[in-house]
């Protein structure tokens, strides 16, 4: 190897580095800017009113989104009440008995789904609860960020559950333990950190969700008083405040998005705290 | 007796995980099923005819996709452009420049930021990047490049590009997360090997880790493709929203999910609504092809096949 070549491979060595550092830096740039923003236009909308108060007409001073927030709980909830157990169930059939070309079908199903559009979710539980019901509703709202949900969970407890060792489910067997309370009762327990941990990052990825409330929820300005009838939540407000002309509204929609942001932030880091507390047991 | 009281909770266990484990797949018929139905009266229509027309007028009751289908291909296209070497960038500062005590905190920060929600995106994109893009890169960009047809429109802010631009910020740390666990799972004795023999890091990351981690790279950029097409609120804020075809980049345009999130509560025409479900029906098919095909890939790459 000639000294020209080395000094040139070192050359395209610092180029091709230099590349990769500054892609990194770009991507950080974006990254803190976005956060920056919301922050800086949002943190000062976010006061006692806006946790407690109705909104109010553009215009009117003072009031917040606290129907909002509420009713994005509401929905929330609801859609872990849907997604939450069917999903483990089904992550349990593709650990401890997805063997088969049924199960591989089910399982490549599940992974496409995890990244499926939203919107065509919210289509779908549009076409089968809200025209039927002849009406906007929390609980059609619930559905789709279950649908949404179900995947996601699937697959994070189908992953979970096969970390739990051989050795574990044979030392039950066994000892003449049914295979339905082995998992329940050693499997399920052994994996509980990971589980919990797969459901919370689920919930905040379904809670930021959009676009399949637009058809199923829609929003309304008043407290959340039935599952049947169109429910607040916080990012269709924020859609519809940021979209409008009204500035007051659009420091709301802010507001809204810095909370949101801050709440699935949050929950992303505690969770991964409480599953690294969890392994190290 | 006794045998049989011990099996009645195994079967019942068993049916309830299959039956959940099926919930999926009947969810994925009930899909196709109930849009198909719903979007029936506008397939007869219009027919064919429908993915090619570039008609779209409630008042007359014209309904054609193409516009749309082109805004979410083209939108997808430059957000890919723009993402895919800055993820891979972003991966191979992550996995072999970054300090070693750092590296944790520059990956979980990385996932942090794929977990931040579309609308926050599409929030920043109106408000922060349009008004800058209006103002200072646009007309700098038609001054310089205006002879090439697609950098000549008027300087608004939102549009193709900007939805594009946002799209990309959207998906890098996505991708830059999956591509990153695909660059970690090459093997360190073949990296210290190749680094024993003299190579540059790039020439370890060209040579040895890019290769062996191809497939799932590949893999990792169809899965953000498909997040991409199928992303709505982040293209709604700043797309524009206009049913025409340009060539220019600048002028405002949508997509097919775009329009959805747009005019979906607006239908009032039993045939508009079922044109727009179609349009969610050609969406569903178009990403439920690109990630399937993804997951072939994947499956088909993974030692051991399957069991992944």
């Amino acid at each position: 190897m000639t000294l020209r070549s080395r000094s040139l491979r070192k050359f395209v060595n610092l180029v091709a580095l230099i590349c990769a550092s500054v892609s990194a830096l770009i991507g950080i740039f974006f990254l803190v800017w976005i956060l920056w923003e919301i922050t800086g236009k949002g943190i000062s909308s976010v006061n006692w009113e806006f946790f407690s108060e109705l909104p109010t007409p553009p215009g009117e001073p003072g009031g917040g989104l606290a129907n909002a927030i509420v009713g994005s709980i509401i929905i929330t909830l609801l859609a872990m009440v849907l997604g939450v157990p069917i999903g483990i169930l089904a992550g349990t059939y593709l650990s401890e008995f997805g063997h088969g070309r049924f199960a591989d079908l089910i399982r490549f199903i599940t992974n496409t789904f995890v990244s499926a559009p939203s919107i065509v979710v919210g289509v779908f539980v549009y076409s089968i609860m809200v025209v039927p019901m002849k009406s906007f509703s929390g609980l059609a709202g619930g559905v789709s960020l279950g649908i949404i949900m179900l995947p996601v969970i699937t697959r994070t407890t189908e992953e979970i559950l096969r970390l739990v060792p051989v050795g574990l489910r044979e030392a039950a067997l066994a000892l003449g333990t049914p295979y339905w309370k082995m998992v329940v009762s050693i499997v399920y327990r052994a994996a509980k950190t990971g589980m919990i941990t797969g459901v919370i990052l689920a919930v905040a990825r379904v809670s930021g969700e959009t676009a399949p409330l637009l058809f199923t929820a829609l929003n309304s300005p008043y407290w959340p008083s039935g599952l049947t009838e169109p429910m607040a939540n916080l990012t269709v407000t924020i859609f519809n405040y940021a979209m409008s002309p009204y500035e007051d509204w659009q420091a709301k929609a802010w507001g809204g998005a810095f909370l949101i942001t801050a709440a699935i932030l949050a929950i992303n880091i505690l969770s991964r705290l409480f599953a690294q507390r969890g392994s190290k047991k | 007796m006794l045998k049989n009281r011990g099996r009645t909770p195994e079967l019942l266990f068993q049916f309830l995980t299959r039956f959940s484990g099926s919930f999926i797949l009947i969810l994925l018929c009930a899909m196709l099923i109930s849009l198909t139905w719903e979007a029936w009266p506008s397939i007869q229509k219009f027919g064919i005819g429908f993915l090619f027309s570039t008609e779209w007028d409630p008042v007359r009751g014209n309904f054609g996709a193409l516009t749309t289908i082109v805004g979410t291909v083209l939108s997808t296209a430059i957000a890919m452009i723009i993402a895919v070497p800055l993820a891979i960038g972003v991966a191979i500062f992550l996995t072999e420049l970054a300090p070693f005590s750092l590296r944790p905190i520059f990956g979980t920060a990385i996932e942090l930021l794929a977990a931040i929600p579309s609308i926050i995106y599409g929030m920043w994109g109106l408000f922060s990047l349009a008004p800058i893009l209006a103002d200072h890169v646009q007309p700098w960009i038609t001054e310089h490049f205006g002879f090439i047809p697609l950098f000549d429109g008027p300087p608004m802010g939102v549009g193709m590009f900007t939805a594009g631009l946002v799209l990309s910020i959207m998906i890098l740390p996505f991708m830059a997360s999956v591509i990153r666990d695909c660059f970690l799972m090459a093997p360190q004795v073949l990296k210290e090997s190749a680094y024993g023999l003299g190579a540059t890091t790039w020439e370890v990351v060209k040579d040895v880790v890019i290769p062996y981690s191809k497939r799932g790279v590949i893999g990792g950029l169809f899965l953000g493709l498909g997040r991409a097409l199928g992303e709505t609120m982040a293209v709604t804020f700043v797309i524009g929203n206009a049913h025409e075809l340009s060539i220019s980049l600048f002028d405002p345009a949508n997509t097919i999910a775009s329009t959805l999130a747009n005019e979906f509560t607006e239908a009032s025409d039993p045939l508009y609504l079922s044109a727009l479900i179609e349009l969610g029906l050609v969406l569903f098919m178009i990403t439920f092809i690109i990630l399937g095909l993804a997951e072939w890939w994947l499956n088909k790459s993974s030692p051991g096949g399957k069991s992944r």
